[in-house]
């Protein structure tokens, strides 16, 4: 099992160009979806310490709701989409079809939650398909689950998975930005450690 | 005026009164104080998972494991003179914050910290006299060595000191 302080520059650029090929895919959903035009940044592949992990979405106190999906298939990943509470609303508000503002933290009910499921779900369902088309590989998604907390806590039990095999973490992150320049959303693909094989080898870049 | 000290996830602090400790955002990790109140001296580790025996692999910092942290914790303080039998532990966090996740070890993993960390205290002897765990609330704790009072903030359920 290759580990994740070993990877060469170039496995890391491949793995940076599956996360850039998902996450086009993936803005274009999410713009589709709101009617409105999405911008992200240049995927990024990082290998972190768990502690700062939360930092990624504004620290570990940050109140976001997070859409997590597990990834069976070939290869076993995770990917999870957080969104900071206040841009979460104003995209139920554009999901739903309402007033910018109907919606406000304190009033997010099933329903509304519930989009937010879904938009989850149709974004990592796109980022997977590329994926899967690019590398050949099956990814499976089971069914979204949504929690709506403090940042670190939404993230701790996804990171516990990797705390028995290192004490790192290695995710492919890109941000999702609307007109206002605003960052909407962060999205991260988290492969497991025995999935980088997998993923490496499909690319042809493994040693 | 004292400071707060900032316990990370997977790490470990000693601090004296009037500093607190502190860690933010506790899910499914779970924040074990330990304080003596007469010398004023406490502790918080921040740990993610159950055991040390999970461990394989490129693991080398052992602050995220309830029991090997516990140890860490202890042998700190003992080399301040302190021992186990003197301390009393209060712990918070080991919520189930997703749903929907069936039997995924993610939707596990809160519990069985909690059945790790109040297994290891009573292994060394250490009288837990309060407990805030489980639910699906995040949790943000700060912990008085001075008073062994545990504050317990959250967004949706409040705030509670124990």
């Amino acid at each position: 099992m290759v580990y994740i302080g070993d990877l060469s520059n170039m496995q890391l650029d491949a793995l940076q160009e599956i996360g850039n090929i998902g996450a086009g895919n993936a803005a274009t959903a999410l713009a589709q979806l709101i009617n409105s035009k999405i911008e992200m940044n240049v995927p990024r592949v990082k290998i972190l310490p768990f502690d700062t992990v939360p930092d990624l979405v504004g620290g570990a106190d940050r109140h976001i709701i997070g859409v997590y999906l597990n990834v069976g298939g070939s290869v076993s990943s995770n990917i999870l989409f957080m969104l900071p509470i206040e841009q979460a609303v104003v995209l139920v508000d554009l999901l739903m079809g309402k007033g910018i503002g109907e919606t406000r933290p304190d009033n997010l009910g099933d329903l509304e939650l519930s989009a937010m499921r879904e938009m989850g779900n149709i974004i990592a369902a796109t980022y997977l398909n590329a994926l899967s088309v690019f590398t050949r590989l099956t990814l499976v998604p089971s069914v979204p689950a949504l929690a709506m907390d403090m940042a670190g806590s939404v993230l701790d039990a996804i990171l516990a998975k990797f705390g028995e095999v290192a004490d790192h973490v290695l995710l492919l992150e890109t941000c999702f930005k609307k007109d206002d320049h605003n960052v909407v959303g962060h999205f991260f693909m988290l492969p497991e450690p025995e999935a980088l094989d997998t993923i490496l080898s499909a690319l042809g870049v493994n040693n | 005026m004292g400071n707060f000290v900032k316990v990370g996830m997977a790490d470990y602090k000693i601090a004296r009164a009037p500093n607190k400790l502190i860690t933010t955002g506790l899910g499914s990790c779970i924040g074990i104080c330990l304080c003596d109140t007469r010398s004023r001296i406490g502790a918080m580790a921040h740990i993610m998972l159950p055991s040390g025996e999970l461990s394989r692999g490129h693991t080398h910092n052992q602050a995220k494991f309830a029991d090997t942290a516990l140890e860490m914790v202890l042998g700190e303080l003992n080399k301040d003179g302190i021992n186990a039998n003197r301390l009393i532990a209060k712990i918070a966090g080991g919520a189930q914050m997703f749903k929907f996740l069936g039997e995924s070890d993610i939707m596990k993993i809160g519990l069985r910290n909690v059945q790790a960390v109040e297994e290891n205290l009573k292994k060394h002897n250490i009288k837990m006299v309060a407990k805030d765990v489980g639910g699906n609330v995040g949790r943000t704790i700060v912990f008085d060595p001075a008073t062994g009072e545990l504050l317990i903030k959250t967004l949706g359920d409040g705030e509670r000191v124990i």
